[in-house]
C-alpha cells in the first residue's frame, strides 16, 4: 500500500527542516534505506532515507522549502496505485500536527548523551512511518497501544489498538513498557535502589523485558562499582611500592611505556558520577542565583610561546605534508592538562558531579551560518599530528555542514581561538554541561623584561571561562598553571 | 456443638444421609434431630430461616451442598445477614456460618465449578474464610462459629480427601484475619488460598531444585484480609504471583494486587502476576477442565516470569 514520507527528526533540537535537494525523482524506484533527499537541519545537512520499498510517486515539498517535523513530503507506493486520497489528506495538512507530536513524544532524549538521542532518532524514524501507514510494528507487542496508534484515525490503526489490547488483556507479561525514544524503563525497587546507591540508571542496560532495568541489574552495577573502587584503591599502593624500589628492569622499561599506537575511540567519554557534597551544593545554589544557570568566572594568563612556535616550525620542516598549527598543539596541551586536573574535565549534573575519563576537546569552528564545535575525542591520547589531521577533516566537513550529531555533541572541554582574527584576548561562553572553555588570543611579538633586560618574546593571552559550580578560582588557576607551563616548555609533552 | 447448645446445623442431606460429602457424619446420632436438620431443596428459604434464628440468639451453621447453590440464597446472605447489625443500629447480631464446598470439583461442568469468594468478599458485613489444611479448617471453623458476625466458610471438594495432622484440643482455634506463611522463601512470594496452596507448595518445591527460593503466603481469611503479612513478604522478595481458582476479573487476586501496588509499589521488581481460572465457563471435558484451572506448571512459569528467568 502507499506510504507517506514525512519530515524526519534528524537532530535532537530539530523543529523544522529545509528540503535541500531531492535525490530521487517522481517515478524512480526506491528501496528501504536508500537516500531520498538531503535535509538541512539546524545543525547539519543530513540524508532522509526511504523507510519502505516502492516507487516515489509524488513529491509534495519542493527543494528549498522549509517544513515542520512530521509534514508529509512525499508518497511512496506501487507504480499503478491510486494515491489521490493520500495526496489530498497530505495537502490538507491533516496528519502533520499529529505526526509532529508523535515524533516529539517518541524523542524524549535526556540532555546528556548524544548516543541516546541518536538512538531515539532511529526508533522514531521507523515508528513514524509505520504509525502513519497504520501497519502494526513488529516489535510492538506490548499491552499498551502507542499514543501514535491511538491518534491515527484510520481503520487499521484502530485494529492495531484492538489487537494490542487483546494481547494485553489475558497476559500481563509484556506490560507495554519499552525503552522507546530514550525513556528509561525501570522497576520501582530498581529505581529506588539506584537512587539510594547514587547509580545513574542511564548508564545501566536493563535485562528485563523491553530493556526494563530490574533489581538484579542494580545489584550487578553495585558490585561492579565496589569492585572498581577496590581496584582503584589498590592501584596507588602498588605504584608507591614501585616508586620506592625502582628496580633496574622497571627503569629500563620505562621509556617504552609511552604508547605509540593511536587509540580508536568512538562515542562519548566514559565517566564516573560522584555525589555533590553539601558545600558544593551550597556554592552551586548561591552562585547560580547570582549569575544565572551557569555562573561564569574568568581567568586570564599570558604565555610565552617562543618554544612552542619553535617546536611547531621544527615539526613542519620534518613533515611538510601534514603541517600542524599552534592551535593543534594547544588542543594537545589542554587535553594533557585536563588529565592532570580532573576537576576541570567534569560536568555539574545537579545531584552529582560527572568526571570524564577522557579529554574530548570541542574545537569551535566558525561557519557561514554561525558556529559549531566538532570534537577531537580522547585528545589526551592522540599525537599532535593525529589531532591536526582530525581537526582539519572535521572543520572541513563542518563548513559543508556534513557533521553527524555525535561529532559535535558531548565534548568534555572546549577551545575557541580567535587569534587568526587578530583578537588579543576575549572571553568565551561555556558550552553546557562542560565545566570550562578556553578562549585563545593572537600570538604576537612584544617587548618584555626578563632578568632586568628588555627582550622580545612571542606572547599569547588565554582566558578560561569556568563554571563556578564545580571549578573554583584556585582549581582553574592550577589548571592554567599546568597549561602555561607545558606551552612554555612543550618538551613536557614528551614525558 | 458440644460446647454450645445454641449451635445447630441446617442444610440439604446433612442429617439422615450424613452429608453429601459426609462432612456431618455422626452428628445426627450425637446431637439429634433438633440440632441436625435436613432441609428441603430451598436455599433461599433455609438461609433465611438461619438468619432469623441468629437474630434471636442461636448460632446456625447453614450448609450449602456447594456454594454454586448459594447463589439462590444471596438475597438472605447479602441483604439480610450482612446488613442486619448495621441497619438495626447494633441491636441484632447475626452469628451465622454459611459453609460448603467452593470452586472446581471433578468434571461437574460450568454451573457447579465456580469459585465465588470475590462475590461475598465484596460486601462489608461478611467475613470470608478459606482454609487450605485440615488443621486450619478445624481452627478456623471453630472461630467462625464462635464469631458474632456472619461468616462465609468456603471448603473445597477436591480437598475433602486430603489428610493432615489436626490438634486434638477441642478448643483449638485460629483467629480470623491472620495469614499463615506456609513456606518461607526470599526470591518470590506466591499468595495462594484454598486448593491453590498445595499447588503453590509443590511449585515451590520444583523451583527450589533450580535454586529459586519461594515464599508461600496463605491469607486463610479473605475478609478481614491480613494484608500486612502479604506486604511484609513482598518487601522481602520484591516479586509476587497470586494464584486463585476464581476468574481473574474483579477477583480477590485483583484486590490483593491493587493493595500491593498501593502499599509496596517501591518494593516491586516486576508487575504482580496472577494465575486464575480461564476467563470462560468451566468446560465439562476433562482435558479442557485441566487447561482452565491453575496448575503447578503454570505457577512455576509465572514465578520464573516475575524473576525474569
Amino acid at each position: 500500500m502507499a506510504t507517506q514520507v514525512v519530515m524526519p527528526k534528524l537532530s535532537p533540537t530539530m523543529e523544522e527542516g529545509q528540503l535541500a535537494r531531492w535525490l530521487k525523482n517522481e517515478g524512480d524506484k526506491v528501496s528501504v534505506g536508500e537516500p531520498l533527499a538531503e535535509i538541512d537541519t539546524d545543525k547539519a545537512t543530513m540524508e532522509a532515507q526511504a523507510l519502505t520499498t516502492g516507487v516515489l510517486r509524488k513529491i509534495l515539498v519542493q527543494a528549498g522549502a522549509t517544513v515542520p517535523l512530521g509534514q508529509v513530503i512525499a508518497i511512496i507506493g506501487e507504480a499503478d496505485e491510486d494515491i489521490s486520497a493520500l495526496v489530498a489528506k497530505a495537502e490538507s495538512g491533516e496528519a502533520a500536527a499529529a505526526n509532529k507530536q508523535n515524533i516529539e513524544e517518541n524523542v524524549e532524549a535526556g540532555q546528556d548523551g548524544a548516543q541516546r538521542e541518536l538512538a531515539g532518532v532511529v526508533v522514531e524514524g521507523a515508528r513514524t512511518q509505520a504509525t502513519i501507514e497504520g501497519a502494526p510494528l513488529k516489535n510492538d507487542t506490548g499491552g499498551q497501544p502507542s499514543t501514535g496508534g491511538a491518534q491515527a484515525s484510520d481503520e487499521k490503526a484502530a485494529t492495531q489498538t484492538a489487537n494490542a489490547a487483546a494481547t494485553g488483556g489475558g497476559d500481563s507479561s509484556g506490560n507495554g513498557q519499552r525503552a522507546a525514544g530514550g525513556r528509561v524503563v525501570v522497576s520501582p525497587i530498581a529505581a529506588r535502589m539506584a537512587a539510594e546507591a547514587n547509580i545513574n540508571i542511564n548508564s545501566i542496560t536493563g535485562s528485563g523485558p523491553g530493556g526494563r532495568i530490574v533489581k538484579r541489574d542494580i545489584e550487578a552495577a553495585k558490585s561492579n562499582a565496589s569492585g572498581q573502587q577496590q581496584t582503584q584503591a589498590a592501584a596507588p599502593e602498588s605504584r608507591t611500592q614501585a616508586e620506592q624500589t625502582p628496580s633496574p628492569a622497571v627503569e629500563a622499561r620505562a621509556p617504552q611505556r609511552q604508547p605509540t599506537q593511536q587509540p580508536s575511540v568512538e562515542g562519548a567519554s566514559p565517566y564516573r558520577d560522584e555525589p555533590v557534597s553539601t558545600m558544593r551544593a551550597t556554592i552551586a545554589r548561591r552562585l547560580t542565583s547570582s549569575t544565572g544557570p551557569v555562573p561564569h568566572f574568568f581567568l586570564t594568563t599570558e604565555i610565552e610561546m617562543d618554544r612552542t612556535a619553535e617546536l611547531r616550525a621544527t615539526l613542519n620542516t620534518l613533515d611538510t605534508e601534514n603541517k600542524v598549527s599552534i592551535n593543534d598543539i594547544i588542543i594537545k596541551v589542554a587535553a594533557a592538562a585536563l588529565v592532570q586536573h580532573p576537576q576541570v574535565n567534569a560536568s555539574f549534573q545537579d545531584k552529582h558531579i560527572r568526571y570524564y575519563e577522557r579529554a574530548d576537546i570541542g574545537v569551535a569552528v566558525a561557519i557561514d551560518e554561525g558556529l559549531i564545535t566538532p570534537i577531537v575525542r580522547a585528545a589526551d591520547k592522540k599525537s599532535i599530528g593525529q589531532i591536526s589531521r582530525e581537526v582539519r577533516e572535521l572543520a572541513g566537513r563542518a563548513r559543508e555542514r556534513k557533521l553527524q550529531p555525535d561529532e559535535y555533541m558531548g565534548a568534555t572541554f572546549s577551545v575557541s581561538n580567535l587569534g587568526m582574527f587578530g583578537i588579543d584576548e576575549f572571553t568565551a561562553i561555556i558550552n553546557p554541561p562542560e565545566a570550562a572553555i578556553l578562549a585563545v588570543g593572537a600570538m604576537s611579538a612584544k617587548p618584555v623584561v626578563r632578568e632586568g633586560e628588555v627582550v622580545v618574546r612571542q606572547l599569547m593571552r588565554v582566558t578560561m571561562s569556568c563554571d563556578h559550580r564545580i571549578v573554583d578560582g584556585a582549581t582553574g588557576a592550577k589548571f592554567l598553571q599546568t597549561f602555561k607551563k607545558m606551552l612554555e616548555n612543550p618538551l613536557l609533552l614528551m614525558l | 456443638m458440644q460446647r454450645d447448645e445454641n449451635v445447630f446445623l441446617l442444610g440439604e442431606e446433612v442429617a439422615a444421609y450424613q452429608g453429601a460429602y459426609k462432612v456431618s457424619k455422626g452428628l445426627l446420632e450425637e446431637f439429634g434431630e433438633k440440632r441436625v436438620i435436613d432441609s428441603p431443596i430451598t436455599e433461599l428459604g433455609f438461609a433465611g430461616l438461619g438468619v432469623g434464628a441468629a437474630m434471636v440468639g442461636l448460632r446456625p451453621v447453614i450448609e450449602f451442598m456447594t456454594f454454586n447453590f448459594s447463589i439462590l440464597a444471596t438475597d438472605q446472605i447479602v441483604n439480610s445477614a450482612a446488613k442486619m447489625l448495621y441497619m438495626s443500629g447494633g441491636q441484632f447480631k447475626i452469628p451465622i456460618v454459611f459453609r460448603g464446598p467452593n470452586g472446581s470439583a471433578y468434571q461437574v461442568s460450568s454451573q457447579h465449578s465456580q469459585a465465588l469468594e470475590s462475590w461475598y468478599a465484596h460486601f462489608p458485613g461478611l467475613k470470608v474464610v478459606m482454609p487450605s489444611t485440615a488443621a486450619d479448617a478445624k481452627g478456623l471453623l471453630k472461630s467462625a462459629i464462635r464469631d458474632d458476625d456472619p461468616v462465609i466458610f468456603m471448603e473445597q471438594e477436591r480437598m475433602y480427601g486430603m489428610k493432615g495432622e489436626v490438634p486434638d484440643d477441642p478448643d483449638f482455634t485460629i483467629p480470623l484475619g491472620v495469614a499463615d506463611i506456609k513456606r518461607e522463601g526470599k526470591d518470590a512470594t506466591i499468595v495462594a488460598r484454598s486448593l491453590t496452596v498445595p499447588l503453590a507448595l509443590k511449585a515451590a518445591e520444583e523451583l527450589e531444585k533450580e535454586g529459586v527460593s519461594v515464599e508461600v503466603v496463605d491469607p486463610r481469611t479473605i475478609r478481614p484480609l491480613d494484608i500486612d503479612t502479604i506486604i511484609r513478604s513482598v518487601q522481602k522478595t520484591n516479586r509476587v504471583v497470586i494464584v486463585e481458582e476464581s476468574h481473574a476479573f474483579c477477583g480477590v487476586g485483583a484486590e490483593i494486587s491493587a493493595q500491593i501496588m498501593e502499599r509496596a509499589f517501591d518494593y516491586l521488581d516486576a508487575p504482580v502476576k496472577r494465575i486464575s481460572s480461564a476467563d470462560a465457563p468451566m468446560p465439562y471435558a476433562k482435558n479442557l477442565e485441566q487447561l482452565a484451572l491453575p496448575d503447578v506448571a503454570k505457577i512455576v512459569a509465572a514465578v520464573r516470569e516475575v524473576l525474569y528467568l
